[in-house]
């Protein structure tokens, strides 16, 4: 089942509604959805009929509003499934936002949200169209930047992983209160597993603790569509949507159905002029408003295309999937065969409607959702006197990792069959620097002076050479966040454990390791920061690094003693000058920064396949 | 008709691209695709495997079931079996027996072979030198799919322009090749199997 896209009618256009039968018969005179929107706006009802030319039984949707228009989708029954593209999910969501309309994309690589941006770079149309699509220095800056663009009345889209998001969280959560201009859809990608990332954090607390509509697609299709038509609900809800998505969902690929490609908005003003200005009379007057439109909000859940209940005779059991989860309970269960009831969930805050139903309904309630078991905590309840909830807190599902079809089918009591044993004789096999990459040869040159002090002196960051802290080198004792590794390094020099040193790469310190660095500068600490400058944001694949050809002048603008700074080509014949290099500079009694310097090799060959 | 394949390697090996070529011939074909990739960190040189689904009904999970797959296609023999809790009863292992090592424990191969030979249907191929011979160890890949393409529904044809279209750019001295590699893989295996 697919919904086709919303359109707009006027009322002069005919629309035939009359019971026990409606006729859309306005198919030529639709015109595309705007952001010509005014609140209250109640949905109407929803019902089937039958279009008149093609005889295929449609569900209709259809809301109206003050302004006597109407906005109604769609759903096709037939089971024409158009596979046109087959498209990643974060590939979709990149085509949906171009589809939507979006005039700019705002974003710092990490996986697994990069290829998003990387898509739309490479767009033919986003390139026709001139759509913003250059990377920013970090994920705070990207969000104001899209915030800045729909204060302007245009269409914007910010994409970021997960811990991307607590960057971007200030203007993120304020952003909330504003509201927009333009629509702006936040994506987030979260990474249960920690497949590529520090923590496993469920980005749909934060949509909740902004108190935005949080769109979560369970498939490429929705994550296009969500995309597409994100825009319009942000523009509809006054206020940003998030659209998360976890690896899972952004790393697979299936068959995407493009839709019509919306027109761009034009420049044009907030209608208030104090809308973005967050003083405190202001700012509360703001607030009331967006806690009134929670009731608006929760309508949408409850009429959404994405959320829906589906019908059981088995009522011992209701299951609620929320997102990708939907798709690994019907794996168990193909063609519509589930016998318990379920309620699918693909937009927030929760359908109350769909939910008190599967209450009233059933026994028990089984949650399955991607990420931490923030659905299931709100209907538990403290006291747990209602229907009892199963999920990831009473153990019928684990608490952590991401979800898969198997833990499914063992949270459903189903037996499969399990596979054949790993033999023993499997050794693991762990990410590694590439051979002949940069930052081993700083590490080796680096363990040869370390090895005068005591152990546990280098604050490493996020990025490749995070691998250092593995053997062979086990040279790093830090990796927690963007830029921590100057602040924690001068925090341990403050606290007397001088040198301290602090391994940053390039990007990374250009994303947050600006502002640490100057603190250091500031009361002079005796620290050495390493920037590992392979000219490239290199664990995403080899974007550009905002702070190419800057580094030295950045550091000698914050006021590093340029007589500390030293520059230096990490190769093997360089060694011993980059030992005498560390020698003297762990021993100096201020800020000195060290900055080996070598293009990232996946990158340098990736140039040179391009070029050939 | 349902394909449930897992594809393995080692970060860097382009086990990717035996997908792409899968995909265009699935959708040649009109079959329905869903395929979970892995990206970011486990790329550098870290083993990565792929979960590709090809059916002509609809498919709902991204991933497949444990001891689901009917195929594992690996290009690394060490890296076969380290999804076999995902075959099926009556799936197959085709793998690569050149050995990717870039661990300092690796195992002795002997070792991982006689794992590999005590699976009831197994294929093991020596790729590179297949490849070698058709012109080019790049073509390993292409051989490895020729090797698995008796166990996966998808008439052979489909594949065959599955690997126009994807080296097609590159000139028809390359798509020849790997055409070449891939039935060489294939003939390989129907004669072993």
């Amino acid at each position: 089942m697919e919904w086709e896209s919303y359109y707009f009618l006027s009322k002069s256009q005919s629309l035939e509604i009359g019971f026990p039968s409606i006729r859309l018969t306005a198919t030529h005179g639709t015109s595309l959805l705007t952001s010509a929107f005014s609140l209250p706006f109640s949905p109407l009802f929803r019902t089937s009929l039958n279009t008149h030319n093609s005889g295929k039984t449609r569900l209709l949707q259809l809301f109206s509003d003050p302004n006597q228009l109407f906005l109604v989708s769609i759903l096709k029954f037939n089971k024409l499934i158009m596979q046109k593209h087959l498209f990643l999910g974060v590939e979709a969501i990149g085509q949906g936002a171009i589809d939507g309309g979006m005039s700019g994309v705002y974003s710092y690589p990490g996986t697994p949200s990069t290829e998003i941006t990387e898509f739309i770079q490479e767009n033919p149309l986003a390139e026709e169209r001139n759509i913003h699509r250059t990377w920013t220095a970090n994920e705070k800056t990207a969000l104001e930047t899209a915030l800045g663009m729909s204060y302007a009345g245009k269409r914007a889209m910010s994409c970021m992983k997960h811990v991307g998001l607590n960057v971007a969280a200030d203007v993120f959560i304020n952003a909330a209160m504003t509201g927009v201009n333009g629509g702006l859809i936040v994506t987030v990608a979260d990474d249960p597993s920690m497949h590529s990332s520090q923590n496993e954090q469920d980005s749909r607390f934060y949509g909740k603790f902004a108190m935005v509509p949080v769109l979560e697609p369970s498939s490429q299709q929705e994550a296009y569509d969500m995309a597409r038509d994100g825009f319009a609900l942000s523009e509809l809800t006054k206020v940003p949507v998030m659209l998360r998505i976890t690896t899972r969902l952004a790393h697979s690929r299936a068959g995407v159905a493009r839709k019509d490609v919306l027109p761009e908005n034009p420049l044009s003003m907030p209608a208030n002029p104090r809308q973005f200005i967050l003083l405190p009379a202001i700012a509360r007057r703001k607030y009331k408003g967006l806690l009134e439109s929670q009731n608006l909000f929760l309508k949408l859940s409850e009429e959404s295309i994405y959320n829906r209940y589906e019908e059981g005779a088995e009522k011992s059991l209701g299951i609620i999937a929320c997102g990708i989860a939907y798709n690994y309970l019907m794996e168990h269960y193909p063609n519509g065969t589930c016998p318990y009831p379920v309620v699918k969930i693909s937009q927030y805050p929760l359908p109350e409607n769909h939910i008190n139903r599967m209450d009233q309904e059933c026994d028990e309630i089984l949650v399955l959702e991607e990420g931490a078991p923030m659905v299931e905590e709100m209907l538990k309840g403290f006291f747990a006197k209602g229907t009892p909830i199963k999920g990831r807190l009473d153990g019928t599902l684990p608490r952590d990792g991401e979800l898969n079809p198997d833990l499914i089918a063992k949270a459903l009591g189903k037996e499969m069959f399990s596979g054949y044993a790993i033999p023993e004789v499997v050794a693991n096999r762990p990410p590694a620097l590439c051979m002949g990459c940069g930052h081993q040869d700083a590490y080796v040159a680096m363990n040869e002076v370390l090895a005068d002090y005591s152990k546990g002196r280098v604050f490493s960051d996020i990025g490749c050479y995070t691998l250092g802290a593995l053997p062979p080198y086990e040279t790093i004792f830090s990796c927690v966040d963007m830029g921590a590794s100057i602040t924690m390094a001068k925090g341990a020099a403050d606290a007397g454990l001088i040198p301290a040193v602090a391994m940053i790469g390039d990007s990374t310190f250009a994303h947050s390791g600006i502002t640490g660095l100057l603190d250091a500068v500031n009361e002079k600490s005796s620290i050495t920061v390493v920037i590992s400058d392979n000219e490239s944001i290199s664990m995403t694949g080899g974007q550009d690094s905002s702070a190419f050809g800057k580094i030295e002048s950045i550091c000698i603008g914050l006021g590093v003693d340029p007589a500390h700074i030293h520059t230096i080509v990490p190769l093997k014949k360089n060694h011993e000058e980059m030992v005498r290099l560390f020698r003297e500079e762990f021993a100096y009694n201020g800020v000195s920064v060290i900055i080996p310097r070598r293009e990232c090799i996946q990158r340098a060959s990736s140039r040179k396949r391009n070029k050939g | 008709m349902k394909s449930d394949i897992i594809l393995a390697g080692v970060g860097g090996q382009g086990i990717l691209s035996i997908a792409t070529a899968l995909g265009e011939a699935a959708l040649a074909d009109n079959l329905l695709i869903k395929q979970a990739e892995t990206h970011g960190m486990s790329q550098r040189g870290g083993a990565v495997y792929s979960h590709m689904r090809i059916s002509d009904q609809p498919i709902s999970s991204d991933l497949i079931p444990g001891g689901a797959a009917d195929l594992i296609l690996s290009v690394e023999p060490m890296e076969s079996l380290r999804y076999l809790p995902y075959l099926s009863e009556t799936g197959y292992l085709v793998t690569n027996i050149t050995p990717f090592v870039n661990i300092p424990n690796y195992p002795d191969i002997e070792k991982v072979m006689e794992e590999i030979r005590k699976l009831p249907r197994f294929i093991a191929i020596d790729a590179d030198t297949i490849a070698k011979e058709v012109g080019s160890t790049r073509a390993s890949n292409m051989v490895m799919l020729g090797a698995a393409s008796p166990f996966i529904d998808i008439e052979f044809s489909k594949i065959e322009d599955g690997i126009r279209t994807i080296f097609g750019r590159k000139g028809e001295a390359v798509v020849n090749m790997n055409l070449e590699a891939l039935r060489r893989g294939r003939q390989f295996a129907e004669e072993n199997k």
